[in-house]
């Protein structure tokens, strides 16, 4: 297999950009400054289990949102003329164009309370009281929901752009109503889709720190923050850090694993 | 951003400068300034005064300028002895770490006699460097409180304000266990440099208890957040204020009667240093009062030196906020460094505030 070769580029930046730091995370995690090892920093960690709940809930309702606005939209462009599907894709794609941390400092000017949608509210008459928006969870949420439905509807959109109209054509000609070829034929086909989409969206969306000081005013800190201040903040501990990031790698690791479980029963 | 873009012209401009004056001309020796990014000194950028080259032109001495954009990035290259520089520029608490550390040389203050003559009363022997024998000031500024009238009918002249339940949702605060702290550590009639651990839990516990009422911890975001009128009562720096109040004339800034922070950079010599002599004699050259001047225009921050603060506009140097009274800057603390123990307890402190429901 001579084609093999044409890997190792991949290979090598993996190992230098992927590998080595794990290899870092995992030994700072169980070392103490003099390089022993040590267990400390998981007994160190345990009370911030509600910042890994708070994580993973906002990252949770996210993703929901994500695909129950994603779905019908990959479902839309996939049925589309060629020239129409790539314009639209074109479209999703474009705000990525942007620099994350713009897209961001929008959503700020936004949601504040003399910002763009409460003066609009307010001068159409419909509220009297400007909004509370920003510095809420709810903003977070939304942030993460602009941030990262591209990455939920292009796959999407991948797998159903393949899945061939006359399968659904033959289920309606069978006597299914849409509903039922839903269930029966479109959704068990784009459960890959599905299932990739919620990866690309869940991880980056638990792991955030930008998007919780931005739009939700640093109040409550993410595990992202936490992380962050381990690493930078004034008095840096690598080893809680460390420790903080593995064990959010392996929650999330443990999610996909089920995930993907779960994907192989439905798809038998 | 900014910082990135400014870095990258200062880069190019000393590059393409290095190429046109590089070649040929005999200096008698070289020293490496090594000062924040920004601009942080009347270099030549935008249409400013060229200080370096006029040092160079005046001394036969080549001066290379290389900028750095945070002490602690500084901090790094000096302790591990990446790079020989002959000037810095840190913030007080970091002379103070520095010197702590014996990374910073003692100066020879008869190479800079414009020290004794040129620099206030009230800027020598600081907080950070009491014997005053490791650095010269170079900027200064304070934090107060900004606020918007049309939202804050009552009299703004105490810390306490920003605990006022009245401003539910209508306060921001410094997103910083540091200047956090330092606020309530203030209210509360503790040195901003405590390290009493009971001082600092009882000023976490003050920070807590506000925490309900901060609509958000933000930094540099403050800036437009006021402007914009997003809400009503922020810690901000006395400087920015004046802009701030510009821009939206329902600003106004009070200094708190309590006392405040008031932060420093000033020039030192790092240890090893190969050109020592020539090192003090730049810093002399920068106490020249024109000099001065324009780097305190470039910088945008008060200058610590009395014959440029002469040369200032009248508006300018009766402004109250940009530069108040001896009588209250007396009341004023700097930043020292402080232990290991207690940066990590206040880090400590400071993650539970941000983490409890």
């Amino acid at each position: 297999m001579k084609n093999r070769a044409l890997a190792i580029p991949h290979i090598v930046w993996s190992a230098i950009f992927i590998v080595v730091p794990i290899c870092f995370v995992l030994y700072f995690a169980f070392t103490n400054d003099e390089g022993a090892f040590t267990l400390e920093w998981v007994s160190q960690i345990a009370k911030y289990w509600s910042v890994f709940a708070r994580s993973l809930k906002l990252a949770f309702y996210a993703t929901v949102i994500c695909l129950v606005i994603g779905y019908p939209m990959a479902y839309i462009i996939s049925r589309c003329k060629w020239i129409t599907q790539r314009t639209l894709v074109m479209l999703i794609m474009l705000p990525m164009w942007m620099n994350f941390l713009l897209r961001t400092y929008a959503w700020m000017t936004l949601l504040e309370r003399n910002g763009i949608i409460n003066n609009l509210l307010e001068s159409l008459g419909l509220i009297s009281e400007p909004l509370k928006m920003i510095n809420t969870e709810g903003a977070v949420v939304i942030g993460m929901v602009y941030n990262f439905l591209p990455f939920m509807i292009i796959p999407l959109y991948n797998i159903m752009v393949k899945i061939d109209q006359s399968l659904i054509e033959a289920a309606q000609d069978l006597g299914c109503n849409m509903p039922r070829v839903f269930r029966r034929v479109l959704f068990p086909l784009s459960i890959p889709g599905i299932v990739n989409g919620i990866t690309m969206v869940f991880v980056p969306a638990a792991s955030t720190f930008v998007i919780s000081q931005k739009l939700g005013g640093a109040k409550n800190m993410l595990i992202g923050d936490l992380i962050d201040t381990y690493f930078m903040g004034g008095e840096p501990n690598f080893h809680i850090g460390s420790m903080l990031s593995l064990v959010l790698m392996l929650i999330i690791l443990i999610c996909m694993a089920f995930m993907n479980t779960n994907q192989e029963e439905v798809m038998l | 951003m900014k910082k990135i873009f400014s870095a990258l012209f200062a880069a190019v401009l000393v590059l393409s400068f290095a190429l046109i004056t590089g070649c040929g001309k005999k200096y008698d020796a070289t020293i490496i300034v090594y000062n924040w990014g920004g601009p942080y000194m009347s270099e030549g950028s935008n249409d400013t005064v060229d200080l370096n080259k006029l040092f160079e032109e005046r001394y036969n001495v080549k001066v290379k300028y290389r900028t750095y954009d945070s002490n602690e990035a500084m901090y790094a290259k000096l302790k591990n002895g990446g790079a020989n520089y002959d000037i810095i520029i840190p913030s007080d608490y970091m002379v103070a770490r520095l010197i702590e550390e014996d990374l910073v040389e003692k100066l020879d203050f008869s190479n800079i006699p414009l020290f004794e003559t040129n620099i206030m009363d009230s800027f020598k022997n600081p907080d950070y460097d009491p014997t005053n024998e490791y650095s010269v000031p170079y900027s200064w500024g304070t934090v107060g409180i900004i606020y918007n009238k049309t939202l804050v009918k009552d009299t703004v002249d105490s810390w306490s304000i920003l605990w006022d339940k009245k401003y539910t949702d209508n306060v921001l605060m410094f997103n910083n266990s540091r200047d956090s702290f330092a606020v309530a550590q203030t209210l509360l009639g503790y040195s901003q440099n405590t390290t009493n651990k009971d001082e600092i839990k009882a000023a976490a516990d003050k920070l807590s208890e506000q925490k309900p009422i901060v609509q958000g911890y933000y930094m540099d975001e403050i800036y437009d957040k006021m402007i914009n009128g997003d809400a009503a009562i922020a810690t901000y720096y006395a400087g920015d204020a004046l802009v701030m109040m510009d821009e939206n004339e329902d600003l106004a800034f009070a200094y708190p009667k309590e006392g405040t922070n008031r932060f420093a950079d000033a020039f030192c010599i790092p240890k090893g240093s190969k050109n020592k002599k020539y090192a003090e004699m730049y810093i002399n050259f920068m106490l020249e009062a024109e000099n001065a001047l324009a780097n305190s225009e470039v910088t945008g921050y008060c200058t610590p030196n009395t014959a440029a603060f002469e040369l200032l506009d009248d508006d300018v140097k009766n402004n109250k906020i940009m530069y108040p009274d001896d009588e209250y800057l007396k009341k004023c603390e700097s930043y020292i460094h402080l232990p290991s123990d207690i940066n990590t307890y206040v880090q400590e402190l400071w993650i539970n505030i941000k983490t409890e429901d």
